[in-house]
């Protein structure tokens, strides 16, 4: 496969993204240049995380105006799969390929640390090798990772399980005390309508290898590689 | 033109035999813009004056230095032709100021000292200081300074990964912000600052100059007083996504072979730049004012020489290279201009609208500033501070408060809810986080690991700077030792007080010798570093803090070893030799309210041979944990391994020897050269042979086991339990005693 990884002025996590990819599953990588107008050649797309124009406006804000961003509404039109990481997810929000917003984070910090994630929908392309209800420990970093839709919207994600994984305890409560920005209904990552368009806060890329201490976020690459290789056979036949 | 009166001169902080030797350089009077500019580079903190004669003194060589002193940082060999990169600096007169910027500024400033010799930035850590958490300005510039440095960090995508924070009073007027940096090159391809090549050009590229921070160099050369919160127009913006596309520019410009010199614009901003590149060339730049970006019409050549505005650099490219040097800048949307060329004539000269307006010899400037050697004495009060008598301290009654005080006080309790703040795992190398003895990055590429720390214990400076710095030196390494890392390197960032007093003075001197003889017995050379003086506000000044950020390498990675306890059964050991250690201690300090004393006793070779054994047996795979003892001793040592895992913690039972010792020395004594390892009890006998075989001191202890944490003491025979403790309510109070202090008071 080749994945290509978006870099945005501010991108701060592409080169972690590329390493997963690259090193960890031995698949090809392509940095996209945010003016690159085109995909072509690309099986799926990463927006990573980072500060894209230092977030100084409402994070993503700008991002949602580089050329590439086009281009990467048409591919997710044309049912590619793009999977937006923290910056990433808030880029998709404002570029209105996901629905609802990120507010400032309920402690009005940055905060750095290890998160429980339930899988509410294993069904998406970026979840199939996992189960319905497991449980993921996963790190998060940012500063506005509170989601905030409203209550039409929010009933319409639910009813459509794009809800993908939600703050958990650890062992599996979505309770308020797990909720480490006071997103709404403990919301982490959401999918489109039609499932190939992710976005999480949580960063899967930092727990990948054993040697960092956990490896809990490989399957969500992995559930990536093998939709891709799937819709490849498919196509074949 | 101004006139340059003896009011001017002394406005800008020089004296009246400075400006004398100005004149005999010049032949001339010098005009206000090269008044200015000697004034910069002539403070204290551009040239060293009072303190590079004894900085000569530390070791700088050894087999793996690729870049020692005197470059933006130093380099070290880590094999597989690679290097580390790195350096502390301080930002501690900004960061009274304006604590947000003053930090931040701080973060970028250490940065671009990395990335300007072509190295990537993959790890930072910071060392504070404050005045006690009850006072809420103290807690205004805390929470400033870790935002700002959060800010900027976190933004740059450059992981904050350890560091340490010590709260004092002595640091209320004058708090320290030391941040060290490491970065990765290849040895082959490291940048220096240096204008060679007569006819290359000169290039500027960042953000536009403005009128920010003129004059830092020289305010944070002189003390404060009542009115320095006047001073915050001296003090930097930090724009980190400006710097961010400065990194990424920088890295790519370097990759193609484009470059013969590049330095950052820091302190001294325009000025010291080019003269310092000039001057290690031995040539000469002349610079034309009139295209250097700008973020404001009507600045005069005086401003545009000294504004210290962020993230800028310039460059020397090779010549018919501008182009694409160019074109690399405007891909990252920064401002570039060509702005002069090398010359031949040694001379600095600097343009304006066709106008000469300044023009001096660029080494005159550079590196001819003056050099004291100021006299130094100890003060008439250092034996009132060492002298203590212990007959009239009562021994311990309350074991259990007493740990739980200290598990509370700000400086050991966990400082999770500042780390947390900070982005400490992007570049997805972070294998030790914040919190163990050393923080832990892998070099991606390779089976290695590298393990910083940085350390001071101010207090033991205050009693005995001498004394002070060698066990600053010991701790730091026996924390990289700790980490399966043996060091490879330091880099230091002196905090001291006025020079200009004979006491401050002794301190100062006395610390670098201290550094030097335990730095030439472990040898480590110190490759970069940094002197902040006239840390003092109304003539009081902060304890002598001379900081110390150590360098480890982990051939193996394999060899990574944290602090906290792994498996109930284990048997814990205790290496080294405990004496009766309370002066200067942390436990003086909590329970006795006494800052006095003398700093424990360390002895090099035994401190030497202690490091080789730990090394010898975390690479032999015989350990399950090591920590240091250090604040607290050996009881909130064990506390620390009971509860600082990530996610679960773990009981110990232990009984400690008593022989002539107070109770308190047995359990809280800071004496050197130990450290607690748990071993798997099948190793046990292999680990008390072999620590026997260096000559270390082991005796068993305890063993890792159930939810509380049991420390007896046996005195012939007899045993006495002092500290019973369930290891949940250790935890609950180590860890979140700092948000109790932030939101309680």
């Amino acid at each position: 496969m080749n994945i290509g990884v978006v870099v945005f002025p501010g991108s701060n996590c592409d080169h972690d993204c590329a390493h997963v990819v690259k090193d960890v599953l031995g698949h090809d990588v392509t940095m996209v240049w945010h003016k690159e107008a085109s995909l072509a050649g690309l099986d799926a797309i990463i927006l990573p995380g980072g500060f894209s124009y230092g977030d100084y406006l409402r994070t993503g804000a700008i991002a949602r105006f580089s050329p590439v961003m086009q281009a990467v509404k048409q591919f997710a039109g044309d049912g590619g799969l793009v999977f937006g990481i923290c910056n990433g997810f808030q880029i998709l929000l404002e570029a209105g390929l996901l629905l609802g917003a990120m507010l400032r984070n309920r402690s009005l910090h940055f905060v750095c640390k290890d998160v429980y994630v339930r899988i509410e929908n294993a069904a998406t392309p970026f979840t199939c090798v996992l189960k319905p209800g497991q449980i993921l420990r996963i790190p998060i970093a940012h500063a506005d990772g509170s989601y905030y839709t409203d209550p039409v919207t929010l009933a319409g994600l639910q009813a459509n399980a794009q809800v993908t994984f939600r703050y958990c305890t650890a062992d599996g409560k979505a309770v308020p005390e797990a909720n480490p920005n006071g997103s709404l209904d403990n919301i982490a990552g959401i999918c489109n309508a039609e499932g190939n368009v992710l976005g999480m806060m949580p960063h899967p890329e930092r727990c990948v290898e054993a040697l960092l201490g956990r490896e809990d976020g490989r399957a969500i690459f992995q559930s990536m590689i093998m939709s891709l290789e799937r819709k490849k056979l498919a196509a074949a036949r | 033109m101004p006139l340059i009166t003896k009011d001017l001169i002394a406005q800008h902080n020089l004296t009246g035999d400075e400006y004398n030797k100005i004149v005999d350089i010049l032949g001339r009077e010098p005009n206000i813009t090269e008044l200015g500019m000697f004034s910069v580079m002539w403070s204290e903190h551009c040239s060293y004056k009072s303190s590079r004669v004894h900085l000569k003194k530390l070791p700088t060589t050894g087999p793996r230095v690729v870049q020692g002193p005197g470059e933006n940082a130093g380099a070290v060999d880590i094999d597989d032709g690679l290097c580390v990169v790195f350096k502390m600096e301080s930002h501690n007169h900004p960061s009274f100021i304006e604590p947000y910027q003053g930090a931040a500024t701080g973060v970028g400033g250490i940065l671009r000292d990395i990335f300007t010799m072509g190295a990537r930035p993959i790890a930072l850590l910071d060392s504070l200081r404050f005045g006690e958490l009850h006072s809420p300005k103290n807690r205004h510039i805390m929470k400033g300074v870790v935002s700002g440095i959060a800010g900027y960090g976190n933004c740059m995508g450059v992981p904050t990964v350890g560091g340490e924070i010590v709260f004092n009073d002595i640091y209320a007027l004058n708090p320290l912000v030391n941040v060290f940096c490491l970065g990765i090159a290849k040895k082959d391809k490291i940048f220096r600052g240096t204008a060679a090549g007569v006819g290359n050009p000169v290039i500027y590229f960042g953000s536009k100059t403005g009128r920010d921070g003129i004059h830092g160099a020289t305010m944070a050369s002189d003390s404060f007083d009542d009115t320095s919160e006047q001073k915050r127009p001296t003090v930097q913006v930090g724009d980190p996504f400006t710097e961010k596309l400065l990194l990424e520019a920088c890295l790519e410009l370097m990759e193609r072979d484009l470059l013969v010199g590049i330095q950052d614009m820091g302190a001294a901003g325009l000025t010291s730049s080019s003269c310092e590149m000039a001057s290690r060339a031995g040539n000469g730049i002349e610079l034309d004012l009139t295209v250097v970006p700008r973020r404001e019409p009507g600045m005069t050549p005086y401003e545009i020489m000294l504004s210290e505005s962020q993230e800028r650099m310039l460059m020397v490219a090779k010549a018919g290279k501008e182009d694409e040097c160019i074109a690399v800048c405007r891909k990252w949307d920064l401002d570039v201009a060509v702005v002069g060329k090398v010359t031949a004539d040694g001379i600095l000269r600097v343009m304006d609208q066709g106008m000469v307006v300044a023009e001096i010899p660029a080494k005159a400037l550079a590196d001819d500033g003056p050099r004291y050697e100021r006299p130094y004495q100890p003060p008439a009060y250092q034996d009132m501070l060492t002298n203590l008598n212990y007959d009239l301290i009562p021994d311990i009654k309350d074991g259990n408060g007493a740990l739980l005080a200290l598990l509370e006080s700000p400086t050991i309790a966990s400082k999770r809810w500042v780390y947390e703040q900070y982005d400490h795992m992007v570049r997805t190398n972070t294998m030790v986080r914040p919190g163990s003895d050393s923080a832990v990055v892998r070099i991606k590429g390779t089976n290695k690991a590298v393990a910083m720390t940085v350390d001071c214990n101010s207090r033991y400076c205050l009693l005995n700077p001498y004394e002070g710095a060698r066990l600053a030196v010991a701790e730091a390494a026996r924390n990289l030792v700790c980490s399966g890392a043996a060091p490879i390197g330091l880099t230091d960032c002196l905090n001291f007080g006025n020079p200009e007093r004979s006491d401050i003075m002794w301190q100062f001197v006395m610390a670098i010798e201290g550094m030097k003889d335990a730095c030439e017995r472990f040898q480590v050379p110190i490759v970069s570093g940094n002197v902040s003086f006239y840390n003092e506000t109304n003539g009081l000044s902060i304890y002598p803090t001379p900081m110390l950020g150590m360098v480890g390498l982990i051939e193996d990675v394999g060899w990574t070893m944290t602090q906290w306890f792994k498996s109930e059964g284990d048997d814990i050991i205790l290496l080294g030799t405990t004496r009766e250690d309370l002066g200067g201690s942390e436990y003086l300090k909590v329970v006795q309210a006494r800052e006095q004393g003398s700093p424990p006793y360390l002895n090099l070779d035994v401190e030497k041979a202690l490091q080789d054994c730990v090394l010898s047996l975390i690479r032999g795979g015989l350990l399950q944990s090591a920590h240091d003892c250090s604040d607290g001793g050996v009881a909130v040592a064990l506390a620390e391994s009971c509860i600082s895992g990530s996610g679960w913690t773990r009981g110990a039972v232990v009984t400690l020897t008593k022989g002539r010792l107070r109770d308190d020395a047995v359990l809280f004594g800071e004496s050197q050269s130990r450290v607690v390892i748990s071993v798997k009890p099948s190793q046990r006998q292999a680990v008390l042979d072999h620590a026997r075989s260096f000559g270390v001191p082991a005796d068993v202890i305890g063993m890792v086991s159930g939810d509380r944490l049991v420390i007896s003491v046996r005195h012939e025979g007899a045993e006495e339990c002092l500290i019973d403790q369930p290891v949940s309510e250790l935890l609950d109070r180590w860890a979140y005693a700092f948000e109790r202090s932030l939101n309680h008071v």
